[in-house]
């Protein structure tokens, strides 16, 4: 893995924390709204200049959230694991898992019994990657290669034992399935609509933004943002927590205070399945009517980027997941054409990025983002529409992106992706 | 330790992965209630002559595709984007050599090194990233399978020719064939004649890493990243140079099925090939030999259970579990003979030791 240096990390990532300080961080929060109102303004400004009305329509939000969720679940794994310091590349075979577990039980036993199997699903994979890595010490890359390799094959193969022969079932796709509760404010829902198709600058941006959170809000999402706040309240604010974080700082330091560092990474890394599960059911059966072979689609790993891109933190990975959520509703909602209105965002982006290096006197790299802030927009103004093969790969860049412009200010826990044996400190 | 003592101990790790992972394909299979006895019937019967051949042509690119990931692993670097190279590389050595520019076997070398050069310069991104911005490769090797899937696509699509169902680049011109290779007398279907690819490469990357100063480097490099530094290793260069040989190689994975079979880059070109590489590494240890033998169990299994569906009415994907678990429990197996060893070890030392102190007093006296 590389070796991302602790280096401070002011601004957008916080200062780093020591294990178990208090989180008394008034900047980061604030700071996510600063960035969702500078977001907000300047889809709204594109949205205006270029014309493309689907790019923050409610739909697209309400899309944006859907196809967000599965990849935020998977990073909130990711988080569970990588704070315990065991590195989990097998998200993507856990949350293959998922899909097939829900597809099972949700078919034969509703949609809560799918919920679960879906998470014991992912949680067997979890604790097969947990085994490998904890108790036996193997890489933990490599062993979550072969957890995906596993993975895929088990699902292909079960999938044509459980599925085929059902009524509207086949070897690779399960029957269609039937829909988690979904809620909606009314009154609040259709002011909102109303007001988001006015095209009134700002205004109807934002109005878009709270009619897509009022308007058919499923069961299962308001489940993801709950595990959100419990991750959030367990790892950084219970004893529970904070051992299990010493696991991935110094686990030799944590060896010593007491904590069984063996049971602290297997629990992390087993809850991890679990949600990668989750999030493996949301995309079956929110996400989509049913299960079907490749369902995943590399969300997974979409999802082990969204956490690095919130820099191990909870805020951050959901922000970095409705980031690349966002980018995929605005490709399938209509392709070409909001994408394409996407790069005026991200040209103004690269030159204001460009003005600020000027600002901290690094000329060489605020002519970098110049040239690439007006290569991008070039592209905006001599083209029409992106073709749909290009669109296809914007979360895919956008991840690449933000990890070569930001991966200086990333700090990962200390510990993590390295091999631990208890009775081996000092 | 003894010698035989160490080469069983070697030889045992594998032959434990393969025993787990018969064991779990079979409680798989008696779990979902089909026939256990009727999938190893299939799978173990002794494949027809035309069957060989397609082993020996499977075998022959995953072994390049197990080499390109073994170059990486040798020094810590996960190029997990084995896949993604070897696409962008067929597809650019395919289009260059239907272009027809250069005449007969000329073509095809220049259009290998097209297709190495494309490898190696999508490993680069990679490479580059890594070294200046601190990117771990994993995560962008990643990123850059799935854009090089959309990259390709978008290039067929403006570069390539319609086909009946298929879009594909124009076919190469026949002077520029690779022809097969009678491997078994009598039979009519053909070795690659690029496999020989497999075992060029295969010297060369035993040559260089045990023989030269720069496998030394890089093997240090895998070893101890501070040791190496300290003896004046630039890490940096080695890191760039080891993720473009690994791009070069995966360069050539498709190489021997463009020249020898399907003559173009269409959509229908094997997708996988690159993680099945990464496992077979995993299974070889790394090791030229190694690597040959992973990359025959996996061809052998992979064609064996074509049959299977017809046969036994088992659905073939069951042999992903059973390639899975190989790779799983043959690293689990390693790690677990490593530790026993080392305990052997220091036992040793420790008995060596107890020993020290009376031979010490013995010359005292």
């Amino acid at each position: 893995m590389s070796t991302v240096a602790g280096a401070s990390a002011p601004g957008a990532a916080g200062p780093p924390q020591p294990v178990g300080a208090a989180p008394r961080r008034s900047s980061p929060r604030s700071m996510l709204w600063v960035w969702l109102l500078l977001g907000l303004l300047a889809l709204a400004s594109a949205r205006v200049l270029s014309g493309a009305d689907d790019i923050d329509s409610p739909g697209t939000l309400g899309a944006a959230l859907t196809l967000a969720i599965p990849i935020a679940l998977a990073g909130l794994g990711g988080l569970w694991s990588e704070r315990a310091g065991v590195v989990n590349i097998g998200l993507e075979g856990m949350m293959i898992l998922g899909t097939l577990g829900a597809g099972y039980y949700t078919f034969h036993f509703g949609v809560w019994a799918g919920l679960l199997g879906a998470m014991a699903f992912g949680a067997i994979g979890g604790l097969l990657h947990g085994t490998a890595t904890v108790v036996f010490g193997v890489d933990h890359i490599v062993s979550g290669v072969a957890i995906n390799i596993i993975a895929a094959g088990a699902a292909a193969f079960l999938a044509e034992v459980f599925f085929s022969g059902l009524p509207g079932g086949g070897p690779t796709q399960s029957p269609a399935l039937p829909n988690a509760p979904s809620f909606g404010v009314p009154i609040l829902s259709g002011a909102a609509s109303d007001l988001a198709t006015k095209d009134w600058f700002v205004v109807s941006d934002a109005a878009s933004v709270v009619a897509a959170l009022t308007t058919d809000m499923s069961a299962f999402t308001l489940l993801a943002l709950a595990a959100f706040a419990g991750t959030y309240w367990v790892l950084w604010h219970t004893p529970f927590g904070l051992r299990l974080r010493s696991c991935g700082e110094s686990p030799t330091a944590a060896e010593t205070l007491g904590v069984n560092v063996y049971r602290y990474k297997m629990i992390a890394v087993t809850a991890s399945g679990a949600l990668a599960g989750f999030a493996g059911c949301y995309l079956a059966v929110v996400a989509s009517s049913g299960y079907a072979n490749g369902q995943t689609g590399g969300r997974g790993y979409i999802g082990l980027a969204a956490m690095i891109f919130g820099n191990w933190r909870p805020g951050g990975l959901l922000t970095g997941s409705l980031l690349f959520g966002y980018t995929d509703a605005a490709r399938l909602r209509s392709g070409g054409e909001s994408v394409h209105a996407l790069l005026l965002v991200v040209a103004a982006g690269l030159l204001v990025f460009a003005l600020w290096q000027l600002r901290r006197a690094r000329a060489a790299h605020a002519v970098g983002f110049a040239v690439a802030g007006g290569v991008v927009l070039f592209w905006f103004l001599a083209t029409d529409t992106i073709p749909s093969d290009f669109t296809q790969m914007t979360p895919f860049v956008a991840t690449l992106l933000v990890l070569a412009l930001f991966s200086q200010r990333l700090r990962m826990p200390a510990a993590d992706g390295q091999r631990y044996r208890r009775g081996e400190a000092g | 330790m003894s010698r035989a003592r160490r080469l069983g101990l070697t030889l045992i790790a594998p032959l434990i992965a393969v025993v787990a992972a018969a064991l779990v394909t079979s409680l798989v299979l008696l779990g979902v209630g089909e026939s256990v006895g009727e999938f190893w019937a299939v799978v173990l019967s002794v494949p027809s002559s035309r069957l060989m051949v397609t082993i020996v042509n499977n075998a022959s690119v995953l072994y390049l595709s197990g080499l390109a990931a073994a170059i990486g692993f040798r020094m810590n670097l996960f190029n997990i984007g084995v896949e993604g190279q070897y696409r962008v590389a067929t597809f650019a050595g395919a289009y260059f050599a239907g272009l027809a520019l250069l005449p007969g076997v000329l073509n095809t070398l220049v259009a290998i090194g097209v297709a190495m050069a494309a490898g190696a310069a999508w490993a680069g991104i990679a490479a580059v990233l890594r070294v200046t911005r601190g990117v771990s490769e994993v995560i962008s090797t990643i990123m850059l399978n799935a854009i090089a899937g959309g990259l390709v696509a978008f290039l067929l699509r403006e570069l390539g020719e319609q086909q009946g169902q298929i879009r594909r680049t124009t076919t190469i011109p026949e002077s520029a064939w690779v022809p097969g290779i009678p491997l078994i007398p009598g039979e009519p279907s053909l070795v690659y004649g690029l496999a020989l690819l497999a075992l060029v490469a295969g010297v060369g990357y035993a040559v260089v890493l045990n023989r030269t100063r720069f496998g030394f480097d890089l093997r240090a490099t895998g070893a101890s990243e501070t040791a190496a530094v300290a003896s004046g290793v630039n890490v940096k260069r080695m890191t760039v140079a080891a993720l473009l040989l690994s791009g070069a190689v995966a360069g050539l994975i498709g190489m021997p099925d463009l020249f020898g079979d399907s003559h173009a880059y269409g959509s229908t070109i094997q997708v996988g090939l690159g993680f099945t590489g990464i496992a077979v590494a995993l299974v070889g240890r790394n090791h030229p030999a190694g690597i040959a033998l992973g990359a025959l169990i996996f061809a052998f299994l992979s064609v064996q259970s074509n049959a299977l569906g017809i046969i036994a009415g088992i659905s073939p994907e069951i042999v992903a579990v059973t390639q899975g678990v190989v790779v799983l429990s043959v690293v689990i197996a390693y790690e677990v003979v490593r530790r026993y060893q080392l305990r052997i070890e220091q036992t040793e030392v420790a008995r060596a030791l107890e020993r020290e102190p009376a031979a010490g007093s013995e010359v005292g006296t």
